[in-house]
């Protein structure tokens, strides 16, 4: 092709007629890019930022919530208007006094303060059934709804996934891969809210067919879906983990007379070992933070069990039931979704460094 | 290949028959084949389910109707607008900051060792963020966008406020509406006194004929359209431009869209960063050779090469954005709306919003509805992927 036909190279043609003619205009101009180049790319660190900012700040409020917010409602001009003023509490009131709130006049009961201890030890969780003073948060109570889950979907979507990887890897046919691969492509692009309409709707019913005990809403159903979801994720991130063994590796084996078999499952897994793990590691992560399926599948009671027949309610599915709610903006139950939302990004962002690590740190270099 | 049975060093391993080995391959083979299908079985089950479910809600009424309760009637139009509303703004955010936070990490390596450190610390964050729950950016989102941290009074007492215009409203005998626009919107709702001029309908200038009281109204549903009894109050209503601003931002669609933004702008980044390395250096380096600078090679090399790279992921980006509920669902709550957003300040909801909330019903009609629902919005997302798809295919070139 000539270089003036060049589909890349045509542009520069216009652009040194209109462009600048100064060499000292130039390097003010590139200056002047490279700098919003560099704004752009500081915004995703203050993202970061403000994440780490917010989920900690408002958790700290959840845990200085040791004052009410009026609920009285009133009607004025025909609307309902509800009071929404802060009842400050003065020294020497404890858990289970009575307030009075200075705009309305109406009392209340002052909340126990939630210590961190109690919230990160305690295994009960009760903000909406118990009485103000009885309200009970104990994050364990949620994060066994999400072990149970997690672990679940890690049951389906490891082995799936890890065999699916292997078999794209080191066995598939072109012309199958061009089909399987696709597949796992649509799998990983359907929105989660179509997964958990298909737990509610098909899984469910289908565990009910085979066993009574499942209740409506349950964690296995919901861990299920969550599961396929990340199957695709473990394949495409293994299959990554594997191509990347060089292929001298497996013709040394096959040079010693080794079966397909025996060339991925002793030379090129072990040698993909870290990639592996750390897909594992992001699988999880992603499973932990899976929101819309076990907002759907899994039930709304918080409880320490590990029935998978059970309903259950996980982390995020704490949050979202509180985004639902009309609870008022300040309340100490409406809190907890911060104290909540932190514990699960701590947990999700530790898995995904960890992950990340894992394949820069452990990654075998193959020449 | 000879046995080595005979070897004294040998394990039992090294004693399995040639004959059992290869039969141990197919054999793993075949369950290769078998676990691997798996996931064409799922897609295939799960198709067919929404299918079944969802395609007699499918029709014109479905597609433009607001949610009414009455699961017949309901359809997805806000939600359907919502959507495309959302997308559109959250792409004009997100696409450009993505690609030139991409370019900079890609394109401006410096020569500077603090400068090189600040490169790595940003790819190391990028790659983090990609790991972040999409319900933690709905936090921030409440936060950060709905109420703005306070700084800017609440939404319903904005600091700020753009195009929008108050009135306060009165139903009339005849059931009719009539408003009578507010000037200061912080003194008290207008009560209907002898001699009111409002505006009609039609948005035009007429006179209420207030009277006393109940007794006195006149009989016929023609004159008691602009009957009011004396002393009636108003409710207050909004009515925002297209151009309708505030700070703090609300509930609204910019306020979803920026938290989209920040949900996908990791996807976007990776995305393309990968389409700019699969341009051959030798490109750049001819474009350095002949005197350009760094960013006149990006600008007339490196970018055009990459564009059909860019595009694909981009697009695969927006369908994330597209089938999120999550982030939306912490920032607005399920809302229920009878009309489309009209500006950027608008409440609105999404189509998998819609979906979740017709799911979560225990009715077995609006799980149809959910359905009809899921093939509308599956039906975009295909679309969206076949467009990534065509561009991969045909701007596939070897530029090398």
């Amino acid at each position: 092709m000539a270089t003036s036909e060049h589909p890349i190279l045509k542009p520069f043609e216009t652009n040194c007629k209109f462009g600048f003619r100064s060499l000292s205009g130039i390097y003010a101009r590139e200056w002047g890019v490279k700098s919003l180049l560099a704004a752009c790319a500081l915004l995703s660190v203050l993202t970061t930022l403000a994440i780490v900012v917010v989920l900690f700040t408002e958790a700290t409020r959840f845990f200085h919530a040791d004052r009410v917010v009026c609920d009285a409602v009133t009607l004025q001009d025909g609307e309902r208007v509800v009071c929404d003023t802060y009842v400050a509490t003065s020294t020497g009131e404890t858990a289970g006094d009575v307030v009075t709130c200075p705009a309305c006049e109406a009392s209340h009961t002052l909340p126990a303060a939630v210590t961190f201890v109690d919230f990160m030890t305690g295994t009960e969780w009760n903000p909406l059934i118990g009485k103000e003073t009885d309200k009970k948060f104990g994050v364990w109570a949620l994060i066994s709804g999400t072990l149970i889950v997690s672990l679940i979907a890690m049951l389906v979507a490891i082995p799936l996934g890890m065999i699916t990887a292997i078999y794209l890897s080191e066995y598939a046919h072109p012309r199958v891969r061009s089909i399987l691969k696709p597949t796992l492509e649509v799998l990983a692009g359907i929105p989660t809210v179509v997964y958990g309409f298909f737990a509610l709707m098909v899984i469910t019913p289908g565990l009910q067919f085979f066993h009574d005990g499942f209740s409506t809403f349950n964690a296995t159903a919901a861990g299920l879906a969550v599961g396929i979801l990340c199957l695709p994720i473990v394949s495409s991130l293994v299959e990554d983990a594997l191509q990347a063994v060089p292929r001298s590796l497996r013709e040394g084996g096959y040079g010693m007379g080794a079966t397909k078999f025996e060339v991925s499952t002793k030379i090129v897994v072990p040698a993909a070992l870290s990639g592996i793990m750390s897909a594992f590691l992001l699988a999880v992560s992603r499973t932990v933070g899976e929101t819309m399926i076990v907002a759907l599948a899994a039930g709304s009671r918080p409880h320490l069990t590990m029935d998978p027949r059970d309903d259950t309610q996980t982390m995020t599915g704490w949050m979202v039931q509180m985004a639902l709610g009309d609870n008022s903006n300040f309340d100490m139950t409406y809190l907890s979704m911060y104290a909540v939302a932190t514990v699960l990004f701590v947990i999700t962002m530790s898995l995904t460094i960890s992950g990340n690590v894992v394949r820069n740190r452990f990654r075998e270099e193959y020449q | 290949m000879t046995r080595t049975g005979s070897h004294p060093l040998s394990t039992l391993a090294d004693r399995i028959q040639p004959r059992d080995r290869t039969l141990l391959d197919k054999s793993f083979r075949w369950f290769c084949i078998a676990t691997a299908s798996t996931s064409i079985m799922i897609l295939v089950v799960l198709l067919v389910a929404v299918f079944y479910l969802g395609l007699n809600s499918l029709n014109w009424n479905f597609m433009t109707h607001y949610p009414e309760p009455d699961a017949s009637a309901a359809g997805l139009g806000p939600a359907l607008w919502g959507t495309i509303w959302v997308c559109i703004v959250c792409g004009m955010f997100a696409l450009p900051i993505g690609v030139a936070t991409a370019i900079f990490l890609e394109e401006f390596q410096p020569s500077n060792k603090w400068l090189l450190k600040f490169h790595g610390f940003v790819q190391l964050n990028i790659n983090n963020l990609a790991g972040v729950p999409s319900v933690v950016y709905g936090i921030l989102g409440l936060t950060l966008f709905v109420s703005m941290a306070g700084l800017f009074g609440t939404p319903n007492e904005p600091l700020l406020s753009v195009g929008v215009r108050y009135y306060d409203q009165f139903f009339t005998a005849g059931q009719k509406s009539l408003r009578v626009p507010v000037a200061d919107p912080a003194q008290p709702n207008t009560v209907a006194e002898p001699g009111l001029r409002a505006l009609n309908s039609d948005n035009e200038w007429v006179v209420a004929n207030v009277v006393d009281s109940r007794r006195d109204l006149p009989r016929s549903m023609e004159e008691r359209r602009y009957a009011i009894i004396q002393g009636k109050s108003s409710g207050r209503i909004e009515e925002g431009s297209w151009y309708y601003f505030r700070l703090p931002f609300g509930r609204s669609v910019l306020a979803g869209s920026l938290t989209l933004m920040l949900v996908i702008l990791p996807i976007v980044i990776i995305s393309t960063q990968e389409a700019l390395r699969g341009v051959p250096q030798s490109l750049r380096e001819a474009g350095l050779g002949l005197g350009s600078t760094k960013w006149q090679v990006v600008r007339n090399i490196t970018l055009p090469a990459a564009i059909p790279g860019i595009m694909t992921g981009s697009i695969l980006a927006m369908s994330r954005a597209i089938g999120e509920a999550a982030p939306i669902l912490i920032l607005a709550g399920a809302i229920f709306l009878t009309n489309n957003p009209g500006s950027l300040m608008d409440d609105f909801t999404v189509l998998p919003l819609q979906i979740f909330d017709w799911a979560g019903r225990p009715h077995r009609e609006f799980h149809h509805l959910a359905g009809g629902g899921i093939l509308v919005l599956l039906a975009i997302l295909f679309v969206f992927n076949l467009t990534a798809v065509l561009i991969r295919q045909f701007t596939q070139k070897n530029l090398t």
